[in-house]
């Protein structure tokens, strides 16, 4: 199978699960499609575009290359990406949730990609990402009894932590 | 014919002999200051560089980097310590028998280096945590730079007493792990 375009991919997209699809951006420095967050939430709809992006021969993303979170206090959005490669079409596609920022919660991918068990962790400890049905959702990088989310633009750094100060220069 | 002690010092009238030993004894363990094998992050490449054949800290005596601080009496903290790794190396710190010394390598160890500002996760100095006796500025520093830590060490070595070992039995209780 030839890679596909963008343009192409959307549209394969689009012909199975286009009521997920909120829009895309083609003329992106990193073209992306975004996922409407709140069809992405109920039920197993997400699951299944994502097992779709794996699974079609069309688009055979066979591999979760990184997934990330990213924090827009100025929209009020935190925005979940996932960016998928296909090692035999060599096309990749950009998948974005921009979440709540009060309550960001997107369903486990983890299932899907084994790769996004320990993404998924990282997301939730520095954003506060919940991933929902995520078997073992604890702190990765922090201590675990750590409070906050150390990468959301309004985190305050601690004056201590366990009596040795955050002494700052 | 009896020997005279000639020596008028109320202080050291007495400890001529206690001298040589100290000499003897400070010595043999100036020569052998056995690291305790651990390295917390980029430092650590450095350190084990200075350990390998170029730099070869075997010469002075430093080469057996022992796996357990039992058997230590140099800790090279080399690499930021993290607030989740301050505990275990005050642990470590506190598993060594006296007397210990404590070689503080990089900017991160000694004052935050790069994290002092933004690094919520970083231990602004491990001072903070275990009395530090030499530190070694640099990011990294070079092996000779370490080498150079490893003299100042002997140095604080050779200056001790036998008798008088207040220096290192008098530190403060910094930080107790909760």
């Amino acid at each position: 199978m030839p890679a596909l375009t963008f343009e192409q991919i959307v549209a394969t997209l689009k012909s199975e699960h286009g009521d997920l699809i909120a829009g895309e951006d083609a003329a992106s420095t990193m073209p992306h499609v975004l996922i409407d967050p709140v069809k992405a939430q109920s039920g197993n709809r997400f699951v299944e575009l994502t097992t779709f992006c794996r699974d079609d021969p069309r688009l055979s993303f066979d591999l979760l290359n990184c997934l990330s979170a990213v924090d827009y206090p100025d929209r009020d959005v935190i925005e979940v990406v996932y960016m998928l490669d296909s090692t035999s079409h060599k096309h990749r596609l950009v998948l974005k949730a921009p979440l709540s920022r009060k309550e960001p919660e997107i369903p486990t991918v983890e299932n899907v990609w084994r790769t996004a068990d320990w993404h998924e962790r990282e997301a939730y400890d520095l954003l506060g990402v919940r991933f929902r049905g995520h078997h073992n959702l604890v702190r990765i990088l922090c201590a675990e009894d750590w409070e906050g989310h150390p990468l959301r633009k309004d985190y305050v750094i601690p004056e201590e932590y366990h009596g040795i100060k955050n002494v700052v220069y | 014919m009896t020997l005279e002690n000639r020596n008028p010092d109320p202080l050291t009238k007495n400890i001529v002999f206690m001298n040589l030993v100290d000499e003897v004894i400070n010595a043999t363990r100036a020569n052998s200051v056995w690291p305790l094998t651990f390295g917390l992050a980029c430092c650590a490449i450095e350190m084990m560089a200075t350990g390998a054949a170029k730099y070869d800290i075997d010469r002075f005596g430093s080469g057996p980097f022992r796996a357990t601080p039992r058997q230590s009496d140099l800790m090279i903290v080399a690499g930021t310590v993290t607030h989740k790794m301050a505990p275990r190396v005050k642990r470590l710190y506190d598993q060594m028998p006296e007397p210990k010394y404590v070689i503080a390598m990089g900017g991160c160890v000694i004052r935050g280096g790069p994290y002092v500002k933004f690094g919520y996760h970083v231990v602004k100095g491990v001072d903070l945590i275990i009395p530090v006796d030499v530190y070694v500025p640099g990011c990294p520093p070079r092996p000779e730079a370490l080498l150079e830590g490893l003299f100042k060490i002997q140095k604080l070595m050779r200056r001790e007493k036998i008798l008088d070992r207040t220096r290192r039995t008098t530190k403060p209780e910094i930080y107790q792990p909760v």
